[in-house]
């Protein structure tokens, strides 16, 4: 790889300005809700409430940033609750996953290819589809309006495309040193825990960190539906709070909404690569 | 042989938990609702098998509309976010300063949860004070404000765009992936045989792009049909019903008015549907893949 960038990709001076614009005009439409998300959120409730629209605000403050915690006390619960839940749902993920992506790397037997098959296909339904013996289920097990009605459908949905991600991780493994281990009289057990699990480090935090990600996103419907105990709300069902009665509080809403993705957004910054590697694994066939 | 068979033990024990996570969690409610569809269950205590009384009730002139809506509104979608998807990857791809950030930039609305999103959005679309209604007015495109999201034919447009939105990124940083795999050779040869940029997208990139689009479009369709959060917070399948599809509707039934049998009934159509989706899914994969072993 040299610095030089190959001839065949050296642009004239119009093209860099086509492709500038045309990544301007992709990223505004992406970005624009976040800075008119972030203006708001400056903007007092009269100013927000009156008309002609403005885009920028007049006298903004973060005052909204203060006066959010106020209105909902229980703000920081939401957050927490949203980690919690989103922490318990990848370590279960982890647990039943590593084992199977191992599974489906390494040994074909009759109906591997057909199990692999169900697994992916369960990604095809959402939850809303199977939302009412989900619901039954969750009133039997005796787990409606706690932690688990969120949790436990929540790590179903989560397991297809991380058995997916790892399995791909998995199958580049050189298989010598499987058989090198064996030979040596490793059990298989033996093999998977000190052989294959440290080399595969790198690929289960990739499934980690989409998984923690993608239950972050994700709790909406499962909260909405089988939780009506607001000590339990993850964040997106919290942010209702600032629902009021009569309006809707949209500057201590977006304040709230910017606090609570903070730490979202610090993974992204971090962690891009392996998100980016994470996503993208199926699509470059190896 | 006996070496074999504690391989394959070893397989099942590997296999066994999140086999039977998915089975008590998805396959099991999977049979159930099939098996709810021809009951009469609600919230009363007793349940009566009522056969296809169900799917009799559903199949009305207001469900054709809901499903014809919902394959509207999906074929939109996707095709936005593939075309704007697509686009971006292609811009993102471009050996430029700064595209190490532009990648980081798209995420957002794919990592932030997705009701944040949708909120901002939903203040977006606000007629009097929101932003898109009020840049509308300053610039001359519309008269008075328009309250995107308390009209049908607004409203239904106003979900996709927000449905778009999500998805992109997705999309993208797929499409990019796929492209970025494209061998640099193949282009250097056509550079060097004279090719300009324009006519090596539409030669070398387009043709072998075609596999990784049709998977995404699949994909896309299969999460776009299941799209619920979106509707459900902008417009809760309002005004009058216009934004309702499927997923909507099986949940304003079921949870909503506690309908369960009628609502498995319902879900039991999307579920069909799905299928129809899938398996034409896997035998187009199956097909591009035999042909890439030629």
């Amino acid at each position: 790889m040299s610095t030089q960038p190959a001839m065949v990709n050296r642009y004239r001076w119009y093209e860099l300005i086509g492709i500038y614009a045309g990544i301007l005009a992709f990223l505004t439409f992406i970005l624009a809700p976040f800075v008119e998300g972030f203006l708001v959120s400056l903007k007092p409730l009269s100013q927000l409430f009156s008309s002609p629209y403005r885009f920028i605000p007049q006298n903004g403050s973060f005052e909204a940033y203060r006066t959010m915690w106020v209105s909902v006390p229980g703000f920081a619960r939401y957050i927490f609750n949203s980690f919690l839940i989103s922490t318990i749902v990848t370590a279960v993920v982890l647990t039943l996953v590593v084992p199977a992506a191992y599974a489906f790397a390494r040994f074909k037997f009759k109906g591997s290819g057909h199990l692999l098959g169900a697994f992916l296909a369960v990604n095809m339904f959402s939850g809303a589809v199977l939302l009412i013996p989900l619901f039954r289920l969750m009133r039997s097990f005796g787990v409606l309006n706690t932690y688990f009605a969120i949790i436990v459908p929540g790590v179903a949905f989560l397991i297809p495309s991380a058995i997916w991600l790892l399995r791909t991780y998995m199958m580049r493994i050189p298989k010598e040193l499987d058989e090198a281990a064996f030979v040596d009289g490793a059990s298989h057990f033996y093999t998977l825990r000190r052989v294959i699990l440290p080399i595969a480090m790198p690929g289960i935090t990739v499934v980690a960190i989409t998984t923690f990600i993608g239950s972050y996103a994700q709790q909406f419907i499962y909260a909405l539906t089988f939780n009506s105990k607001t000590e339990y709300a993850p964040l997106p069902v919290g942010l209702f709070a600032y629902f009021g009665r009569q309006e809707v509080i949209w500057n201590e809403l977006m304040a709230a909404s910017f606090v609570g993705i903070a730490p979202a957004m610090i993974v992204i910054f971090f962690l891009q690569r392996y998100l980016v590697s994470g996503l993208t694994a199926g699509a470059v066939k190896q | 042989m006996s070496v074999q068979r504690s391989t394959l033990i070893f397989a099942w024990i590997l296999l066994l938990p999140a086999v039977l996570y998915v089975t008590v969690i998805v396959a099991y409610p999977l049979v159930d609702t099939f098996i709810l569809s021809f009951t009469d269950a609600s919230l009363k205590k007793t349940t009566n098998w009522v056969g296809w009384v169900n799917y009799e009730k559903i199949f009305n002139a207001t469900f054709a509309e809901v499903i014809m809506r919902t394959f509207v509104w999906t074929f939109f979608s996707v095709s936005i976010k593939m075309i704007i998807g697509v686009f971006g990857a292609s811009m993102l791809n471009a050996a430029v300063p700064g595209r190490a950030l532009f990648r980081v930039l798209t995420m957002p609305p794919w990592i932030v949860p997705m009701a944040i999103g949708i909120f901002m959005w939903g203040w977006m679309y606000n007629g009097q004070f929101g932003m898109i209604s009020g840049l509308l007015q300053r610039f001359g495109f519309i008269d008075g404000p328009v309250a995107f999201l308390a009209q049908g034919s607004t409203a239904f447009w106003a979900t996709i765009i927000t449905d778009v939105w999500i998805g992109v990124p997705l999309v993208t940083l797929y499409m990019l992936a796929a492209m970025q795999s494209i061998p640099q050779d193949l282009y250097e040869a056509a550079w060097t045989d004279g090719a300009g940029r324009f006519y090596r997208f539409r030669r070398i990139t387009l043709p072998l792009l075609i596999p990784s689009l049709i998977t995404m479009s699949m994909l896309s369709l299969i999460a776009t049909f299941n799209s619920f959060d979106i509707i459900w917070i902008l417009t809760r399948g309002g005004p009058s019903g216009e934004t309702t599809t499927m997923i909507i509707d099986t949940y304003h039934t079921a949870i909503g008015s506690k309908k369960y049998g009628e609502g498995a009934a319902r879900a039991v159509l999307i579920c069909i549907f799905l299928s129809i989706f899938c398996l034409a899914y896997f035998r187009v994969t199956s097909r591009l893949s035999s042909g890439d072993n030629r």
